[in-house]
């Protein structure tokens, strides 16, 4: 069912890490399954606003990103455990590995957490990431994006993916958003601007839906 | 409604996935340690791996370290554990299962983890092989 291609030459690290063995049909028990489910327990309370983990304000452009959790049977996923993370305006990551000499920001960590709503929706402000170098190929550059990790109502409703920011310049050269094949299917990885939801004289706001897809069984 | 395309979880997951310690299944548990080796054998040092043990619903994630390594405690007696594997250079996260219990019924012999006894009370070992002579079996999910 995927839309992506896993071994995807243009995106170099795939070469020795995609799987090389065919993958087996999915265990029959496991696709009936409930995943794990997460608490409150889970969420503190400045989790859902990255610009508020520190004592300062963060540098950038503050935006509210927002959007609905469903099914592929467009029924809310409720009580979801959704995951954030992302670089600071400048485009560089509070990370070890991350040696792009952009300014850290000693007000900006870069992760969130949320649960969805009664009605599959999520909410949290952030400050827009800057795009980044990387070492992919010559003069690589990651458009934009921020990452979420979403766990489902069922075991194999499990999904790691990128939200990216709309009309961003640099998608025809992102092998990452490329390796989703099917140009419909990339638009789902952008997000929509949202006037109706900024907040005059505070923050510029963006909408972006998560459809959790099932392989349907014994295909 | 088609779902939305997977990406992959990239090299600085810990920021997100790694805020707290939740590799422990079960607090009076067993190890299991392991692996992630990709196709030249190398370490895979920004990987992400997560158990789920059907039978006690319990959940842990861990990240890897520089050789590639990950560890958990798991509960005592678990027969099977189901397990999505995540990381750079990986599109769509993987899944595979570790059976604890010899492997009985196991879809093939690279999902049996090898049981290991040491000072501490022993535990289970399990690599994880993405590529090569010993490729791990992945399922579809």
């Amino acid at each position: 069912m995927s839309d992506v291609q896993i071994d995807f030459p243009d995106y170099r690290a795939t070469r020795w890490r995609a799987p090389s063995r065919t993958l087996a049909p999915i265990p029959e028990e496991l696709h009936a399954l409930e995943g794990p489910v997460f608490g409150e327990d889970v969420v503190e309370a400045s989790d859902n606003d990255l610009t508020q983990q520190h004592a300062g304000e963060p540098l950038g452009e503050r935006i509210i990103v927002h959007g609905r959790l469903l099914g592929d049977d467009g029924r809310p996923i409720r009580n979801a455990l959704i995951e954030v993370w992302q670089a600071n305006a400048a485009g560089r990551y509070l990370h070890d590995v991350d040696q792009h000499p952009a300014p850290l920001d000693p007000n900006f960590s870069g992760a969130g957490r949320v649960l969805t709503d009664g009605e599959g929706r999520y909410r949290f402000t952030t400050v827009k990431p800057g795009a980044y170098p990387w070492r992919n190929h010559p003069n690589a550059w990651r458009p934009a994006h921020i990452h979420f990790s979403i766990f489902g109502r069922m075991f194999t409703q499990r999904l790691v993916t990128q939200m990216y920011f709309p009309g961003d310049p640099l998608f025809p050269y992102d092998p990452i958003l490329n390796s989703v094949r099917d140009a419909t299917a990339r638009e789902l990885l952008i997000a929509r601007f949202d006037l109706a939801t900024t907040e005059p004289e505070w923050a510029l706001a963006y909408e972006w839906d998560i459809v959790m897809q099932r392989t349907p069984f014994g295909e | 409604m088609t779902g939305t395309p997977s990406q992959t979880v990239g090299p600085y997951y810990t920021i997100g996935l790694c805020r707290r310690r939740d590799h422990e299944l079960a607090a009076d548990g067993v190890a299991l340690t392991g692996r992630l080796l990709d196709g030249q054998g190398e370490p895979m040092w920004d990987g992400v791996v997560e158990l789920f043990d059907v039978e006690t619903r319990t959940w842990g994630r861990a990240g890897t370290d520089a050789d590639g390594r990950f560890a958990f405690v798991v509960p005592r007696g678990a027969r099977r554990l189901e397990a999505f594997v995540f990381a750079r250079g990986l599109l769509r996260h993987q899944l595979t299962r570790i059976y604890l219990d010899g492997g009985a019924g196991a879809e093939d012999e690279t999902l049996v983890a090898q049981r290991k006894d040491t000072a501490e009370g022993g535990g289970f070992e399990f690599d994880i092989h993405m590529q090569g002579d010993r490729a791990t079996l992945f399922f579809e999910h």
